[in-house]
Order: structure tokens, then sequence, then C-alpha cells
């Protein structure tokens, strides 16, 4: 196959693609050394062996993923599954009509109330895991209340409904967000339209703004379930220990069982999982 | 001399990418036994070198001496240099010292069955007791420590015990067994805790069940984690960071707890220690010297310095952990209900806990199965 590449305009196609590399540059650097290349090495851990230290016996073994399939951690990635599932349905009955308030509101209490969903983020995270121990707590400030009303004090704390609370406390905000972008863009038009032609706000709804705001739907939930997913921090603050999710055990093995190859293999079972989600999203999200 | 050959059999993935290298060679060296050099023979220490060329690399937890340590050491001890550097558990100590080659760390402060672990791997210099006067400070018992009999390669620092703490003027009768936490009466339903970090969390139920805190027998551990799974309905949490304060809370009324951190001198609530009747662990945190260190002499001469009585009551008086030091602990006041009072003789009642080797995935997998029940 013959090109002349002389017959091409070459020099300012070269000088944009320079211009784009430099700018590309410090992104690209920044996801080889700090993404791909640590994901490279968890990815190679998963078929070595464990040092008696920690760190890695460069031998070769299968024995890492034929324990992924042990009863014992597969129930762990179901729990993991079910507790963020619910996290995320929660989140987002929640996080919908939330968003859809602040979009019909004025310029200027939008605003405020898109800070005020913000504003717990200006917290440290852990510090606000702790305050729902305060909240829910045996002799706690729920309880306290109950007690006053002279009820009986009910166990709120240390199980995986509190686990849940945390999380979806946590991530309501990553929730609403994206459901406010997509619903604030949404034409009004579309909705009259809809109204003049005999609909019911509920057909509205469900006919022309829920299916309009499918994208921004997905987004919210990825961004609710794949922190969620793999978190450990909440689990055992309000799960007092007695809740795992892979995030726990992939802390123990490298924390406390210097079990890096393991703990990798959970690692990269976590990764495939939120994958499979992704693409999901990508698919639903294209024919949306 | 102890190297790791981090290029051996790496990875093709990480290898194709350039940086990857460098990352593996800090990030996750290999440390197998194989590789390290047949025992060699304790290299001759000058005793009059000049210690004023030396400098010194230390590995300890945050807060476990005095902030001044540096300066004092370095005024008393005329060494060039002393550098620390902070790690927060064991583990994060072993893969300073474990991977990438040389560490350039000379002495660490681990527990005791990392010490052996370590000494069993062939990375520590034996402890030239000539070079040490003030080991004569220590207790008797403190040179019988089960996993180093004689210091041979480790010196005591701190040392302590597990047991129970609890609320006095809440419990209806104080705590004497290990089944008070594993079976709680009816008034401590869901007020109990027992500790996560996986040798702690099986130690109440081995000595329930009259088994070592060191046992390797899947039947034991199996049974353990029976008693220890008819327990976890009736506890609070698992935790063993913030027990002392769910006990002043009064959200907890026992809790499984290390002595140090039971808070009995707590001036508002009433709480008391006590080692149950089926006998409990001896925890030891020690100073080792690593082969590789270049800076031998000085080393020595910093233990020596740390055993000093009037720099090592320093842990007691500010930490309160007891000391294996009778010339410093002769020198600490103890305030009443203080757990510096426990005896020598009672903490070698316990059993110090050994590093399990490959063993100890068992203990991982228990962990894993209490807590996913």
């Amino acid at each position: 196959m013959k090109v002349s590449i002389e017959a091409r305009p070459v020099s300012p196609s070269r000088g944009r693609r320079l211009g784009a590399f430099v700018f590309l540059a410090p992104g690209l650097t920044y996801l080889i050394v700090l993404l791909l290349v640590p994901l490279a090495l968890v990815l190679s851990y998963t078929v070595f062996q464990r040092g008696r230290f920690g760190g890695v016996v460069y031998e070769f073994t299968g024995e890492n993923f034929a324990r992924l399939f042990d009863p014992l951690y597969l129930s762990v990635l179901g729990t993991s599954l079910k507790i963020a599932g619910l996290a995320t349905l929660i989140a987002l009955l929640l996080g919908y009509p939330t968003a859809y308030l602040i979009a019909q509101l004025p310029r200027k209490w939008k605003t405020i109330a898109l800070v005020a969903i913000v504003l717990p983020f200006w917290t440290n995270f852990i510090i606000r895991a702790y305050a729902w121990i305060i909240l829910l707590s045996g002799p706690g400030l729920v309880n306290s209340g109950l007690q006053a009303l002279g009820l009986e004090p009910v166990e709120l704390l240390y199980n995986e409904g509190a686990v849940v609370t945390g999380l979806l406390y946590s991530y309501l905000p990553l929730m609403v967000l994206p459901l406010y972008a997509a619903i604030e863009k949404l034409d009004p038009q579309l909705r009259e339209a809809s109204a003049n032609l005999g609909a019911s706000a509920f057909t509205t709804f469900r006919k022309v703004t829920l299916p309009l705001t499918v994208p921004g739907v997905m987004t919210g939930c990825l961004f609710v379930f794949v922190p969620s997913f793999g978190n450990f921090v909440i689990p055992e603050i309000l799960g007092g220990g007695k809740t795992a999710m892979v995030g726990n055990l992939i802390r123990t093995e490298f924390l406390k069982a210097r079990d890096w190859p393991f703990g990798s293999t959970l690692a990269l079972a976590l990764i495939a999982v939120l994958l499979v989600l992704l693409l999901a999203q990508a698919w639903v999200a294209r024919r949306a | 001399m102890f190297r790791t050959r981090v290029t051996r059999r790496l990875p093709a993935a990480a290898a194709a990418a350039g940086l990857a290298l460098a990352v593996a060679a800090c990030g996750g060296g290999s440390t197998n036994s194989a590789e390290t050099a047949p025992q060699a023979t304790a290299a001759q220490l000058n005793p009059n070198a000049d210690l004023a060329k030396q400098s010194l690399m230390v590995t300890v937890w945050d807060g476990y001496t005095p902030k001044e340590l540096q300066d004092m050491v370095k005024k008393e001890l005329k060494i060039s240099k002393l550098d620390i550097t902070i790690h927060d558990t064991n583990e994060t100590a072993m893969t300073k010292l474990t991977t990438g080659g040389d560490s350039g760390i000379d002495v660490a402060f681990v527990s005791g069955q990392y010490a052996q672990a370590l000494n069993e791997q062939n990375l520590l210099e034996p402890i030239h007791a000539e070079l040490i006067p003030n080991l004569s400070n220590l207790y008797p018992e403190a040179t019988q420590l089960s996993y180093d009999k004689g210091n041979k390669y480790s010196v005591p620092y701190t040392w302590g015990t597990t047991g129970i703490c609890y609320r006095s003027d809440l419990v209806k009768t104080p705590p004497t067994s290990w089944n008070d936490l594993l079976k709680p009466p009816a008034w401590a339903e869901k007020k109990v805790t027992l500790m996560t970090t996986e040798r702690w969390l099986a130690l109440p139920a081995l000595k329930s069940l009259g088994y070592s805190v060191n046992t390797a027998k899947d039947d034991e551990i199996a049974k353990a984690k029976e008693l220890l799974l008819a327990a976890k309905p009736h506890l609070l949490a698992f935790d063993d960071t913030t027990f002392g304060d769910r006990l002043i809370k009064g959200e907890a009324l026992m809790v499984e707890a290390w002595d140090g951190w039971c808070p009995t001198t707590d001036a508002k609530q009433n709480i008391k220690f006590a080692v149950p009747k089926e006998g409990s662990d001896l925890w030891v945190d020690t100073m080792v010297i690593l082969k590789s260190s270049k800076n031998k002499e000085a080393a020595h001469a910093f233990i020596n310095y740390i055993l000093d009585p009037e720099v090592h009551r320093w842990a007691a008086e500010n930490i309160n952990y007891k000391v294996p030091n009778k010339a410093a602990m002769d020198k600490v006041k103890i305030a009443p209900g203080s757990l510096l009072g426990i005896k020598p003789a009672q903490l070698l009642d316990g059993e110090a806990i050994f590093d399990l080797g490959q063993a100890s995935t068992k203990f991982t997998r228990l962990s894993s199965e209490i807590q996913a029940d």
C-alpha cells in the first residue's frame, strides 16, 4: 500500500499532536505510575506464595485462586454484595426525590441545598462514623430518648443494619449529585408537552423524566456501590467487628496475616466484580 | 549477611514496566530463607570502638520512648547521629526489616514472638552481654523468657499480660474465668467485648479449654472456634482499640484487655483488672540488633543506655507499661490500683506467645470464620 505521507499537511498536525502529548503527559504518567504499575504488581502477586513476614516468595502457586472459591470467602463476598446493594438501593430511593426537589427550587435555594448536601464531607469520615456510635449505642442518644418516652431501648448498633446505615449516610451525597445534574438539565418543555397531551404527573414521571435520567441513576448507583462494596472502616466501627466485608478481609490479609498474595487475590476479585458492574452500567447507559 | 534478590523470577508483568522494578524493590522483596547465608559466627565486637564514628537508626512504636531520646542518647553516648523511625504495628516493622535488602536499621523494637521469628531467619545479631552491663538491672525472671532464655538475641523493654478489665461497680460478681466473657451471665449480655487480633481472639477460648496459646493442632483450633461462635451472639463487639473507653462510658461491663490498656487508674470509674484462673499469656516487647547493622557497638551501647534505671523508668511512669527492670521499677511510685504492681513471678505464669510460621494462617482463617459467621 502506498500512502503519500508528504502530501499531508504535516506541520500543524504534528504541532497539535505535540501539544496533546504535553497536556496528556502529566495525567498519563500519573495513571501509569500510580494505577497501572501497582495494579500489575497486585495482579502478579496473586500467583505467588506468602513470605513469613509478609512480602512475596516468588514461587508459582495456583492455591490463592483455589482458596477464593472456599465457601467462607464466597459467603463474605455475598455479604458484601448484599450490604452494598442495600445501601445503594436505599440511597436511590432517598436520593431521587431529594435531587428532584432540589432541581425544582429557585436558583438561590438550589445552591444552598447543594452546599448542605456536600457539607458532611467537610468533616472527617471516621469522626462521622463515630458520631453514629453516640447516636445509636446502648446508652446513646436514640435509646435515651426512647427510654425518656417510657419505651424499651432497642439494639441499634453493631449489626448489619448499622453498617448499612453508616454506608448510606456516608455516600448519599454521591447519589444525589449526579441525579441532580441529570434532572436539572432535563428540558421542562418535555414535561409540559407530556402534561398538555393529557398524561398524569405520575405517567409523565414514569414515561418522560425517569427514562431520561437513567444514566444519572446508574452513575449515582455506581458512586455509592463501589466505595460501599470495598469499605472496611464502617463495618469495623459500626459493625463492631462482627460483620466481615471483602474490604475487611483484604485489610486483615495484608496488615495482620501478612499474606500479601491472598490479599491481592481478594483485591483482584473485588476489581473483577466492579468491572462487571461498570460494563453493565455502560451498556445500560448506551441503550437508554 | 542477609540479602534479598528481588529480580529472581520477577513476574513478567511487572518486569515489562521499567518502573515496576523500582517499586518492587521497595515494596515486595522476597524473604526466602534458602538464600540467607548459613549460620554465621558472631562478629567480634570492639568494646573500645569509637562511637563518634557510628550512627544509629532505630525503629520503634510511636510514643514508646521519650520524646527527647535523640538528644539524650547523642549527648550521653556521643554517637554521631540517632535516627528514629516509627512503625505502627509489628507487621509494618517486619516489612521494613525484611523487604528490599539492607534496611539500614540497627535496632528494632518488636514483640517477643517477632524477635524469635527474626532470629529463626538468621537476621539478628547475638547480644554481646559484656557490652551491656546494665543487663544486671533486669529481674531474674526477665532472663527466663521462654522464646529466648538467657536473652541470647533480644533484650526485653516492656512486658505484661492479657486479662479481663471490668467495671467493679457494675458487675454482679467479679470475673474470675475466661468463661465469664465467653458465656456471659444474663446481666452482662451484649456488654462484653473480645479482641479482634487473631492470636488474642483465640486466647480466651484456648485457655478456657486448657490448651496452649501456641497450639497448631487443627482439632484444638476447631474446638476454640466452636466456643467463639457460640459466644458471638452474646458479645457487644470485637474490639482491640477502644475497649477502655467502652468501659468508662458504661457501654461494656467486661472486656478482654492488655493490662497496660485497662484504665484502672481512671478517676471517675471503678475499673479493675483480673487474670483469669485458667491462665493467660505473657507478652514482651523487646529490643533486637540486626545482623546487617554496621554500628553494632553503638547499638549495644544504646540498649545499655535504655536499661539505665533513670531512662527505663520513663516507660512505666509515662505509658503505664511494666518494665522488666528491677532497678527502674524500684524507683517508680506505684499508684493504688495501678497494674504496674503485678509481680514478675505472676507474669511468668503466663504463656509467652510464639510465632507459628506457616501455621499462623490457621489463626487468620479462624478469625475470618468468626467474623463472617
